[in-house]
């Protein structure tokens, strides 16, 4: 911890996890969605549920989506903004339980079609993780480079895909794997200290086992 | 190397370079992070410019919160020539108040060491230094040694209401704000660390119970109060006096209160001020405006 972490983070205001926080889920769903959004359905759970709006976090969540970071003025006037760049909201709470009691899901639609269901969490501070992506299990902090690639289990992956980092000269950080069964969809995340080139990425989504890969950019 | 983990460790550091507390800090966040100095200072003063934004912007606007309960309170001491504090303290309160009021109302703020507690920092140093006088290196400095204390803490016990209560964030930012006024007044390393500990040690068992789970009731004259608390402290250790309980003993008992105290009392608003016929009404209220 340094002392940015103490004289920091700047924020709008009033509250780290659900002010704060609710801008950085945002934020890094509109980097997971790679497109810009014209539809959002964004669900609040637990806490976010009950005080949403006292909090703001509605509006953090939409400026996020919009591409505000979470010291950016603008989520006070977040609706405005939205009109502005045609973006749809809708806004529910659900009174399901929940794991951790800051949690929001977030269907998106982008406009070329792409669509995104996020479940993201505010862990306090600021910090965040998104914790599903279409039903995948993951955990993405938006703090460093990350790579999801989404594929069919089998062995020999992990060493498949490290090895079109290694051979780009990428330094894996840290990495996760999950999946739903054996031989069934599997997801793996790879956190890097550098940015993964979009050659890269075509590559290794070139190969015929993968689905899906997306690299998404730490928040700044 | 400049790592330090306890009060002991810090104070151990500056006299063995024979340097300030702020120095000691300043020398480990360049070495940690590979930056220059100047780079960090840099830095810092960004963090000090938005402060002093804050403050301008809380005073600057007297509209209520969303919620209604606060708001307009930062105005009403500023219309009112002091009767009974000095004009140091006066405008810690003042600016306590216009910062929590502004974080209320969505206004750009330097969480320190959190949201809640934001206005206490910046409230004591520059109602310090406006009054002495102090430049901009030195007001570089006491946020520095602030950060020192507030990094220390959060090794050792916890800056989050929801972990520790109340005393980790109003208590820690106290804490950060004593020492960092001690700096502003030219005094030494242990009286630095006197301050913060006599601040941290009188908001021990300090519960979070806000009224309908936000940083309103009764956060934001809370940052009012403490500013002034940290004055206090500062000026006790200015004076000499010293805490029987040494600094990083005290932070271990915060730690340990914090473990304590019960979950209802811990950010999670089913306990206290938080559970009080007026504050259940004003959640319903709350409720059914959202739900419309």
């Amino acid at each position: 911890m340094g002392v940015f972490d103490i004289i920091g983070p700047v924020m709008i205001g009033p509250s780290s996890s659900h002010t704060a926080g609710a801008a950085r889920i945002g934020l890094l769903s509109r980097y997971i969605l790679k497109e810009e959004p014209v539809k959002a359905d964004i669900t609040f759970y637990g806490s976010f549920a009950k005080t949403y709006c006292g909090h703001g976090t509605d509006k953090a969540v939409i400026a996020g989506l919009l591409g505000c970071g979470a010291d950016d003025p603008a989520i006070r006037n977040a609706y405005e903004l939205a009109a502005e760049k045609k973006l749809t909201i809708k806004i529910r709470t659900s009174d399901e339980d929940v794991q951790h009691p800051n949690t929001v899901k977030i269907n998106l639609f982008g406009i070329d079609g792409k669509t995104m269901e996020i479940v993201g969490v505010s862990l306090g501070g600021g910090k965040v993780s998104i914790r599903k992506i279409n039903g995948f299990m993951a955990d993405i902090s938006g703090e460093t480079y990350t790579l999801l690639t989404v594929y069919n289990d089998q062995s020999g992956v992990v060493p498949l895909v490290s090895s079109f980092l290694s051979k780009n000269d990428i330094n894996i950080s840290q990495m996760r794997v999950f999946r739903k069964g054996k031989h069934q969809q599997a997801v793996m995340i790879i956190d890097t200290d550098s940015r993964v080139p979009d050659a890269v990425v075509e590559e290794i989504n070139a190969l015929k086992i993968m689905k899906s890969v997306i690299a998404i950019d730490p928040l700044r | 190397m400049f790592e330090y983990a306890t009060v002991a460790d810090l104070l151990n550091l500056a006299e063995k370079y024979n340097t300030s507390l702020a120095q000691i800090v300043l020398r480990r966040e360049a070495e940690e992070y590979e930056m220059e100095e100047q780079q960090v200072i840099e830095k810092m003063r960004q963090r000090l410019r938005i402060c002093a934004d804050s403050i301008k912007e809380g005073l600057y606007d007297d509209r209520l919160s969303v919620s209604g309960m606060v708001g307009r309170d930062a105005v009403k001491i500023e219309n009112m020539e002091p009767l009974l504090l000095g004009n140091i303290a006066h405008r810690a309160l003042l600016y306590a108040l216009a910062v929590s009021e502004g974080n209320a109302k969505m206004h750009k703020i330097v969480a320190c060491p959190t949201a809640g507690s934001c206005g206490i920092v910046p409230a004591a140093v520059f109602a310090a230094g406006e009054a002495k006088g102090a430049s901009k290196e030195k007001y570089c400095n006491a946020f520095f040694t602030a950060a020192g204390i507030g990094n220390i803490i959060a090794k050792n016990a916890c800056v989050a209401g929801a972990v520790g209560g109340c005393q980790a964030e109003c208590g820690t930012a106290a804490a950060m704000a004593a020492a960092a006024v001690v700096d502003i007044l030219d005094g030494t390393n242990v009286q630095a660390a006197q301050a913060a500990t006599l601040a941290l040690k009188n908001t021990l068992g300090l519960v979070c119970d806000p009224v309908a789970e936000l940083v309103e009731v009764p956060c934001v004259k809370r940052n009012g109060f403490y500013a002034v608390h940290a004055l206090t402290a500062a000026e006790m250790a200015m004076a000499g006096v010293k805490s029987f309980i040494p600094p990083d003993e005290v932070i271990a008992a915060m730690y340990e209160i914090g473990r304590m105290i019960p979950v209802a009392l811990r950010e999670t608003s089913e306990g206290g001020l938080a559970k009080t016929p007026t504050a259940r009404g004003m959640q319903n209220k709350l409720q059914k405006r959202q739900n419309r």
